[in-house]
């Protein structure tokens, strides 16, 4: 393990986030997609796009995620530059290489997850954060190895991780390749747990199919942000398949609550505190040194 | 169950038709038979010629064929002495796997796969091969079981996939099956894993990760059905034949992206035409992996199986 991960080091680590754009958007005005309600841009920013009118937790990229996260937005990234590849050849409606490129161009991000390694509250963790805006925030090959990666340089550096997850699933368009990297991760999650690392997993809205049987439900401790929806199938295909109208809240965090699925229910304004304070108690040793 | 051929084995259907009309003729024995053995040459010549060439949506077709043998087939051909041993301890018991201990050469092993089921009633028993969380808490149960009693652990998939139902989102599907995948990553025992017909999602993963993986030469393996993926990429179920394609998802293709390690021959004309000798087929790949897991020491094994995981899609 340890002759593999000094190999790839050197290569990995970019130290430049300033260079990337401000993770605020550019309107003044936003409305909220659930109330509608029209609340001024910085007032937002400031409550963590969680809707100062109604509470709906709006969704954020994974670059706005690291930037609540970590201290004063500052983190290393980790498995930066590694590109997607188009393992089948494959093409639907249209070529993968194609909806990739769209993607990159669209938000600036090169895949669907960004892996780092920053302070939070002083304390230094391991992070990585799903993208949705990135071909819906699937997993393929590259979102499989950026994880893993992250993982090990945890493991590596006796560091706490934590991931923020939210994605369609496994990704189509690399098939079994995809697939697979459910079991990539879920084994490299067994490292952290060997060497008695906390593995925090953060549930925001949406997940589903391979990201959720996978890695995100193997926290050691699971997070859902309030109202998050996660599940293994989506409520359309479940609809169609037992032809029954789906309960209120089916899916959503606090169904998964009610049913055992996570620990609690955090909203998006209380993570940082509140992962930090777990982190304190499951691994306080790393604390003292 | 009377037979049922798939649309491109038509010709053999025929032929097949004519020597059963020769049979029941009223001609001289000796003159049948010999329009029967030369028909029977035909019959091999045209399967060869058809199942040399199969396109990828006929693959899928022969994976699922009706008369594909089953799990409980090669229970029942392959090993002795097989219990069953049912439920999760948690909720109950999913007919969508079976599980069990057995002999195989003389010496016991762990038997997990997905059952399908024959006729009607016991297709809606197994839910055709769709499990529910309890199913993949059985599987996990057995593979421990297996773990503290020292046994290999042999598993069969077929399976569309996990069943998409209220219930099983309640009690964890999702869960379940990553639980699985942990278990599976660091088990201390040799896990052989044989994809027999139908490789769907994570609800094959969740019995799928192992030592060796190996593909029946018509059985295919995806991230989804094709008519799942059809739906999600191109929005229109009726492209599945597309989606087959373009997922690689039979065995050779597999094969050469490396996600499995090994293609078992089929008999002429799919396993469906001779169970009894796919049956040896399998025996005799079990028997050599199993000799090659007990070549290692455990420590090794899970080191092979870590970096075994950790190549899948690996990007240099
Ligand atoms: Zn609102």
């Amino acid at each position: 393990m340890k002759k593999w991960f000094d190999k790839i080091l050197p290569s990995f680590i970019r130290q430049n986030p300033e260079e990337r754009p401000s993770p605020i958007p550019q309107g003044l005005w936003q409305s909220c997609p659930n109330c509608n309600e029209i609340i001024y841009g910085p007032d937002l920013e400031e409550n963590h796009y969680v809707c100062t009118n109604c509470g709906h937790h709006i969704r954020i990229g994974a670059r706005h995620r690291m930037s609540y996260f970590f201290d004063n937005n500052e983190y290393q990234e980790i498995s930066e530059s590694i590109e997607t590849k188009d393992w089948l050849d494959f093409k639907d409606t249209k070529k993968y290489k194609d909806r990739i490129s769209e993607s990159i161009n669209k938000i600036n991000e090169k895949e669907a997850i960004i892996s780092a390694y920053g302070k939070v509250k002083d304390r230094e963790m391991v992070a990585a954060a799903f993208e949705f805006r990135f071909m819906g925030g699937s997993m393929g090959s590259v979102v499989g190895q950026k994880f893993t990666d992250a993982v090990y340089y945890a493991v590596d550096k006796k560091l706490p991780f934590v991931c923020f997850s939210t994605s369609g699933g496994a990704r189509m368009q690399e098939s079994l390749v995809s697939l697979f990297q459910m079991a990539k991760t879920a084994a490299a999650l067994n490292d952290l747990k060997q060497a008695k690392l906390p593995f925090i997993s953060v549930l925001t809205d949406p997940i589903y199919g391979g990201v959720a049987a996978s890695l995100a439900m193997l926290g050691d401790v699971n997070i859902a942000e309030p109202k998050a929806q996660v599940g293994f199938t989506g409520p359309r295909v479940i609809e169609q398949t037992v032809r029954v109208k789906l309960p209120d809240g089916f899916q959503k965090s606090e169904f998964l609550l009610k049913h055992g699925m996570i620990d609690m229910i955090v909203p998006r304004t209380e993570l940082k505190e509140k992962i930090f304070n777990l982190v304190s108690k499951l691994s306080p040793k790393i604390d003292e040194a | 169950m009377s037979y049922s051929f798939l649309d491109f084995e038509k010709p053999i259907s025929l032929l097949e038709k004519k020597i059963e009309d020769l049979r029941s003729s009223q001609d001289q024995p000796d003159v049948i038979q010999s329009q029967v053995d030369s028909l029977n040459k035909e019959i091999i010549k045209i399967t060869k010629e058809l199942y040399s060439n199969l396109s990828i949506w006929q693959k899928v077709q022969v994976a699922r064929h009706p008369h594909r043998p089953h799990f409980s087939d090669y229970i029942e051909k392959i090993f002795h002495n097989f219990d069953e041993h049912r439920g999760d301890r948690n909720f109950g018991d999913d007919r969508a796997i079976i599980g069990g201990t057995a002999t195989f050469k003389g010496k016991p092993v762990m038997l997990i796969g997905h059952e399908k089921g024959k006729d009607t009633k016991d297709k809606i028993e197994r839910n055709f091969g769709m499990s529910q969380p309890e199913g993949y808490r059985k599987a996990a149960r057995l593979m421990k079981l297996a773990e503290d009693f020292s046994m290999p652990v042999i598993t069969f998939i077929d399976t569309p996939g996990a069943y998409p139902g209220i219930e099983s989102e309640e009690r964890g599907n999702s869960q379940a099956i990553a639980y699985n995948l942990s278990v599976m990553s660091k088990l201390k025992t040799p896990i052989i894993v044989i994809i027999t017909g139908e490789g769907g999602s994570g609800g094959a993963l969740a019995i799928g990760v192992g030592d060796n993986i190996s593909m029946l030469e018509y059985s295919i393996y995806s991230v989804a059905s094709p008519e799942a993926c059809a739906s999600i990429v191109w929005r229109d179920s009726s492209k599945a034949e597309d989606a087959a394609k373009a997922m690689k998802l039979d065995a050779s293709n597999l094969l050469e992206l490396s996600l499995i390690d090994k293609i078992i021959d089929e008999p002429l004309g799919g396993a469906h035409r001779d169970i009894q000798k796919m049956s040896s087929v399998l025996s005799d790949h079990i028997s050599e992996q199993l000799e090659k897991c007990s070549s290692l020491n455990i420590s090794d094994l899970l080191n092979e199986r870590h970096k075994k995981i950790m190549s899948y899609g690996a990007i240099e």
